[in-house]
């Protein structure tokens, strides 16, 4: 399966296990501009997939609500770079539902689904990461697959989670990442992440498309630099798995950091905040980011905007030799 | 099946989706095609004209605004008075008056620092009694922030009120958001937000899962005539129109958003004027009626649940109190202006006059209900001045399902600094436990 597809299995799952679970937002109705929700409307019913007006406020209220009055809502909305109308219900709203309420009303049976970052050509408006605004709201999870495996369990386990969730799909591999995805239904952990390549000489961490990016530096650096790297996906952005990057860190003293998303304020930053507070003395190198530039993503430039294996390589070898 | 040459028609792309396409079908097709009666436009097929003709938008004097009393109380046509019980009706008056108390106490009690906010009803108190007096118990409320009245009916007790305004040890809310902000899990009440409007398309997803669900409840959502600027506002009446929502919009047009009147908030006709733009049956009300507030939202509920579809009822009203305690609203507004709708136009002597002239209500039971309303809100005051706040580590919970970890970790560095500079914080207001 491709990542679209593992996804709309995914959600076929969870609207078959669940009979409170709808599926809604701007054309999921005749299968998404994605295809992730391909056949669903004719399986399960026009009143379980559905499409609303075209209005990502309205969408992401919407999902609140229906997810406070007891069905499991599965929002999407079409481009995560046109999530923004939607910040304030998500992080006014959502995130603080249960808390202000003292527990006594909650959105936790709500997941939105919006298609993330870079896709050759998208430009400002179709490649956009915007994970950052949101680790920064307390009481979100936010969720970025690598791959078609890691999508069906991750996005089910998002779907059952008990508070709202973001799930951020690199649409770059809705097509290009295939993988044998088992058919029975199973979930991954949310707030774990995976040590995908084993090393001991430098970590890299990243996330979504930019964990394949980096597997192929870890092949650079070894052929060219016999240099060991540990390749870490993050899975989650919030709440994010620090033990694991730490005790990796401390195992390798030097840390790399890379993601689409612009360097100011994006994701690395946190992590190489919390990362040189817990690992300060176990340190050999500055940690490195490696990301977007700050600018808007531009359309012409994108092979030079981009943090490719180029840029990454070189950030190891730099900081291999510190 | 015979090929069929579409293309004079333009109709390749449609012949090519349709894989059956019987020849009945086929003839109703080009006969709308080529008829030239009717627009055949996807987005409209109104009529033609060939004026040309702008629609002005004051064609018209507006939604008229429907009332069962006049301003002194008396019924004017009488098909229109519901005919409610003595009971039923001594309860609303008696609900309304205490409403009145309880602001009064908790407003004084803000400008003499025991709380740190509030806000007052006063003259909508109508449309809070009137409109939940017609709902059902069980349907999920969803407010703006001046809706007290409603959790009022409903039975929030005194001392539930102001144990939120005062955020002790025994607000549901846990000590968490500003006074006002109530919510009851058991008064199917949601827990109010600061965010204006946020509240309406949540209404809307909620009135969609009680539609899957059949549980033959509805969904009511209030608003005030400023929150219906926000976007918000245009996201939630046109979903609930298009994905069919049983869910009551009340809009209490109240005249003000803090110093900003109503002719600043819109040009057109109201709320209620937008209502058919959205596709959704609207009236318009006299919100200090009480009576007519309730048939209103009476027949709009039976309406939303019988033909799952929303219902805008706007209910004009007048904010007589200032915006809140941080505002003093003779900065913006005459005290003449004020004191009028306050002696001429309120829904509590209206109704008062109404139980007046029934025999139900006299000066002595007046004189004795005033006491025993003011002793009562008095004494639930006292007790919840005296309660403790919550535990401060409190900060830390609800803030996912389950604590994570980092969140522990903040936890465990802030109990550690509290130990050591335990002199410096307010520890003996807030609770051990």
């Amino acid at each position: 399966m491709n990542l679209f597809q593992a996804i709309n299995n995914s959600l076929d799952l969870a609207l078959s296990s669940d009979p409170t679970a709808i599926i809604f937002g701007e054309d999921v109705a005749f299968g998404g501009v994605f295809r992730c929700t391909v056949g669903l409307q004719e399986k399960h019913g026009k009143s379980r997939v559905f499409n609303t007006p075209l209005c990502e406020q309205g969408i992401a209220g919407f999902g609140i609500g229906a997810a406070t009055a007891g069905a499991t809502a599965i929002a999407e909305i079409q481009f995560a770079d046109y999530i923004l109308p939607a910040f304030d219900q998500i992080c006014n709203e959502a995130a603080k539902y249960r808390y202000r309420s003292g527990g006594l009303y909650d959105c936790g049976s709500l997941t939105i689904r919006a298609p993330c970052s870079a896709v050759g050509h998208g430009a400002l408006y179709h490649s956009q990461s915007p994970e950052a605004f949101f680790a920064h709201c307390p009481g979100l999870k936010v969720v970025v697959p690598r791959g078609p495996i890691k999508a069906k369990g991750l996005l089910l386990s998002c779907i059952r989670d008990k508070n709202p969730c973001l799930f951020f799909e690199p649409k770059i591999l809705y097509r290009s990442a295939v993988e044998q995805v088992p058919v029975k239904e199973y979930t991954m952990p949310l707030s774990k992440a995976d040590i995908l390549v084993e090393g001991d000489d430098i970590t890299l961490v990243g996330w979504g498309t930019q964990v394949h990016v980096l597997r192929e530096v870890c092949q650079l650096a070894k052929d060219q630099l016999n240099v060991s790297c540990e390749l870490i996906d993050l899975v989650t952005i919030l709440p994010w798995d620090k033990e694991t990057i730490a005790q990796s860190v401390k195992k390798t003293g030097r840390l790399l950091i890379a993601h689409e998303a612009p360097l100011t304020s994006g994701f690395g930053a946190e992590i190489a905040a919390s990362i040189q507070h817990d690992c300060f003395l176990n340190l050999e190198a500055p940690i490195e980011r490696v990301t977007g530039f700050d600018t808007p993503f531009p359309h012409m430039f994108e092979p030079f905007y981009m943090p490719d294996k180029w840029r990454c390589f070189e950030a190891v070898k730099k900081l291999v030799n510190y | 099946m015979l090929p069929i040459r579409l293309a004079c028609y333009g109709l390749r792309s449609v012949a090519a989706n349709c894989k059956r396409i019987n020849i009945g079908a086929l003839s109703q097709i080009t006969r709308k095609f080529s008829s030239d009666e009717r627009p055949q436009f996807p987005g409209s097929r109104s009529q033609w004209t060939e004026k040309l003709e702008f629609i002005r938008p004051d064609l018209y004097d507006g939604i008229p605004v429907y009332r069962v009393m006049d301003r002194k109380g008396k019924v004017i046509d009488p098909s229109q008075d519901p005919q409610l019980s003595q009971e039923m009706v001594i309860k609303m008056y008696k609900c309304m008056t205490q409403l009145n108390t309880m602001d009064r106490i908790l407003y004084e009690s803000q400008r003499q620092g025991r709380i740190s906010f509030y806000m007052t009803n006063y003259g909508e108190e109508g449309t809070h009694i009137g409109s939940a007096a017609a709902l059902d118990p069980k349907d999920l409320i969803f407010g703006q922030y001046r809706e007290a009245g409603t959790l009022m009916w409903r039975g929030f007790t005194l001392d539930q009120f102001m144990n939120q305004c005062y955020g002790n040890m025994e607000d549901g809310g846990k000590g968490k958001q500003m006074p006002v902000h109530y919510g009851s899990k058991d008064l199917n009440f949601v827990t109010i937000s600061s965010p204006l409007g946020t509240q309406m398309p949540q209404a809307v997803g909620a009135a969609y899962s009680y539609k899957r669900a059949q549980n033959g409840l509805c969904v009511m959502c209030y608003f005030g005539e400023g929150t219906s600027s926000e976007g918000d506002a245009h996201a939630a009446l046109n979903f609930s129109a298009t994905l069919d929502c049983p869910v009551i919009f009340f809009c209490r047009n109240n005249g003000y958003a803090i110093s900003t009147p109503s002719k600043e908030q819109y040009r057109g006709d109201g709320i209620a004027g937008r209502g058919p733009a959205y596709g959704m049956l609207t009236i318009r009300v006299d919100g200090n009626d009480v009576f007519a507030v309730y048939n209103a939202t009476a027949k709009a509920r039976q309406v939303a649940l019988n033909e799952m579809r929303p219902v805008l009822i706007e209910a004009m009203t007048y904010r007589i109190g200032h915006h809140s305690t941080s505002d003093d609203s003779t900065a913006y507004r005459s005290v003449d202006e004020v004191r009028y709708w306050d002696e001429r136009d309120h829904p509590i002597s209206r109704l008062r006059n109404y139980m007046l002239s029934k025999g139900w209500w006299g000066d002595v039971q007046e004189k004795e209900w005033k006491e025993d309303c003011k002793r009562q809100v008095m004494t639930a005051f006292a007790r919840a001045e005296k309660k403790l706040k919550p535990n401060w580590k409190e900060i830390f919970t609800d803030v996912y399902h389950e604590m994570p970890s980092h969140i522990t970790e903040q936890l465990k560095q802030m109990e550690e600094h509290v130990q050591k500079y335990a002199e410096h914080y307010p520890l003996k207001n807030f609770s051990k436990d």
